[in-house]
């Protein structure tokens, strides 16, 4: 749409924003003579009952007495949550989720901030080849390795623990979140940490005051990440946990969906558990996520 | 001493500084965690893996162990329909999911780029699905699809399929089902992604582009589509070795059924090594898998010339 549409459609605003700093003028011109008001709301609208009836439908028959087919869930119940927490033993699972999703986290976040400031910061020798086999690792699927990391965590006598997964998680989040991080740290200026040593700090007491806050987004962002993955994934829990102690939240969802009769409402019950953490985390990050990754993901 | 330093060079590259706060040692001890995690636990395995794929190697049957040759080999690509069937289907899924997913992706984050009433909840509703695991998709998807209680049901009410069938048994229906349920987590990944590219497109260059009188569909081809080249050529490179290896979704959704239509290579693999314990089998179809990936990725980022000058 071109400028002179723009101000037949909405004189007011433009002319009124004419009379106000050449700034504030800009930013009111643009977010008037973008895009008609309906190419908006109506693709997103359509777009959004298809991201938001799959929400519904599982709050729904997690909600709703087995049995019935209202589509409102009214009586409400909790029998489902009931059920699953105790005889489905997601109680359990769900300490065992948050144990290796936190403990992934932060290894993966210290181990990856300690190599990403070494690759933003020094020119050492191997350096090329370690950024190489960083990029290379993205293309090796960790679904493919099942066999000889099973063989690997029996000869550490690590099956059946939570290590195990905690390992495989942390060892595959790594290289990404290393490169983003190594990428965060760039775009600090050395400059600034120069400065902190000329005022008497060392080099760990400069990281820690001068360059760690400013990497607070990118932080979050790699952290979260690394939550999220090691909560959602499925694959490495299901292999190396055989006791039923020890299994975490996508694993007893599996388990409901392989029952010979699902237990539709036991399901839904057990899949809100699963996204309520991430639902949570996500909603805390979400404004750190875009920052996040403007400020150094894609563009190497 | 690190005051010296500091204060006699004062703009020099990082390289050449050699603050005496500085041992050399220490970038290597900064990598070292990370390094020997990664050799553990991604390159040994992967060595591994390679080594079984010359042998045959089945535990359940320990007298045929031993060196094989290129036998593995050989067989998947002469005797083994399976191998061909999953590795055509593994392609049509990458290929499927990975463009829909962008073309909805860039959609929703021009969409959103926008400034508008409700943005932020926008915004967040929209990118939800990318935090649900792929277990989690699959038991919602389910519910959507079950034949007596799900959404299929209404939808057959208004004339669409049928009743009584869930449109997971069913082999024409099955692949569209898997693909709207993999759909519906995938494009926030893109949106998120290529939203994120979009914050540094300069809006300078929109202005001249209206002051030259620049049509918005022009604006997008000439401004916006260059800019996020490079975005969506390693997005979608990324995102094709992931859905490529990615086996939760369909593991858990379709089983990789009815009758393995929906099997894809790495959910053959799995099979394979988990279920007939034929891991030298399993390791030889693992290295084409890695050998496929590897060309694909190197053939793909040439052709669109990722990095190169022309943006």
């Amino acid at each position: 749409m071109s400028v002179k549409e723009a101000t037949k459609v909405a004189p007011a605003p433009v002319s009124a924003a004419a009379f106000e700093s050449p700034g504030a003028k800009k930013k009111r011109n643009r977010s008037w003579d973008e895009v008609p008001r309906w190419q908006i709301y109506l693709p997103l609208s359509i777009y959004l009952v298809f991201t938001l009836i799959p929400f519904y439908w599982i709050l729904l028959f997690s909600l709703r007495p087995a049995g019935s087919t209202s589509l409102v869930p009214w009586p409400m119940t909790f029998d489902h949550f009931e059920k699953v927490w105790t005889e489905r033993s997601f109680g359990t699972y769900f300490q065992n989720s948050v144990l290796v999703g936190v403990v992934t986290l932060l290894m993966t976040t210290l181990v990856a901030l300690a190599g990403g400031y070494a690759l933003a910061r020094f020119n050492f020798k191997v350096k090329r080849a370690f950024m190489l086999a960083l990029l290379c690792s993205q293309f090796v699927p960790g679904a493919l390795l099942l066999v000889p990391l099973f063989e690997i965590f029996a000869e550490l006598q690590m099956i059946n623990s939570l290590g195990s997964v905690i390992i495989a998680e942390t060892v595959f989040q790594l290289p990404l979140s290393m490169i983003l991080i190594s990428n965060f740290i760039k775009n600090v200026p050395y400059s600034l940490e120069e400065a902190a040593w000329v005022d008497g700090c060392n080099r760990m007491t400069a990281f820690r005051i001068v360059v760690l806050p400013l990497l607070r987004p990118g932080l979050i962002a790699v952290g979260s990440f690394a939550f999220v993955h090691s909560w959602n994934h499925f694959l490495f829990a299901l292999m190396f946990l055989n006791n039923q102690e020890k299994q975490t939240i996508p694993v007893g969802l599996n388990t409901l969906m392989g029952a010979d009769s699902v237990d539709l409402g036991a399901l839904a019950a057990g899949g809100i558990i699963a996204a309520v953490p991430v639902v949570i985390v996500f909603a805390f990050i979400q404004k750190w996520l875009i920052t996040g990754f403007s400020a150094g993901a894609v563009k190497g | 001493m690190a005051q010296a330093a500091a204060v006699a060079k004062p703009p020099t590259p990082p390289r050449r500084r050699r603050a005496s706060a500085t041992p050399r040692r220490l970038p290597y001890l900064l990598i070292a965690p990370a390094a020997l995690l990664m050799l553990g636990f991604i390159a040994y395995p992967v060595i591994s893996v390679f080594y079984y794929s010359l042998q045959e190697y089945n535990p359940t049957k320990p007298w045929r162990n031993g060196f094989a040759g290129f036998d593995n080999f050989v067989h998947a690509f002469t005797d083994d329909p399976l191998f061909w069937d999953t590795l055509v289907f593994s392609a049509k899924w990458v290929f499927v999911e990975v463009g829909l997913q962008l073309l909805f992706g860039l959609a929703l984050a021009l969409i959103v780029n926008q400034t508008f009433a409700g943005r932020a909840l926008g915004r967040a509703l929209v990118f939800s699905p990318w935090a649900v695991s792929g277990v989690l998709t699959s038991a919602i998807w389910v519910l959507l699809y079950n034949s007596q209680t799900g959404i299929t049901r209404y939808l057959a009410d208004v004339g669409i399929g049928s009743y009584g069938t869930s449109w997971l048994s069913d082999t024409s229906t099955v692949f569209s089902a898997a693909v709207v349920a993999d759909l519906w987590r995938g494009v926030p990944f893109f949106a998120i992604l290529i939203l994120a590219d979009l914050q540094s497109v300069s809006k300078d260059l929109y202005e001249a582009a209206e002051v030259d009188g620049a049509s918005r569909i022009k604006q997008f081809w000439h401004i916006t589509l260059p800019h996020l080249k490079d975005a969506i050529v390693l997005s979608t490179l990324l995102r094709a070795v992931w859905e490529f290896n990615n086996v939760d979704l369909l593991y858990t959704l379709t089983g990789g059924g009815p009758a393995g239509v929906t099997t894809t290579l790495p959910l053959y693999i799995a099979n394979t090594s988990v279920d007939a314990h034929n891991f030298g089998y399993a390791s030889a179809l693992t290295t084409v898998a890695f050998v496929i990936l590897l060309f694909c990725s190197i053939v793909y980022l040439r052709l669109s010339k990722f990095g190169g000058e022309d943006k």
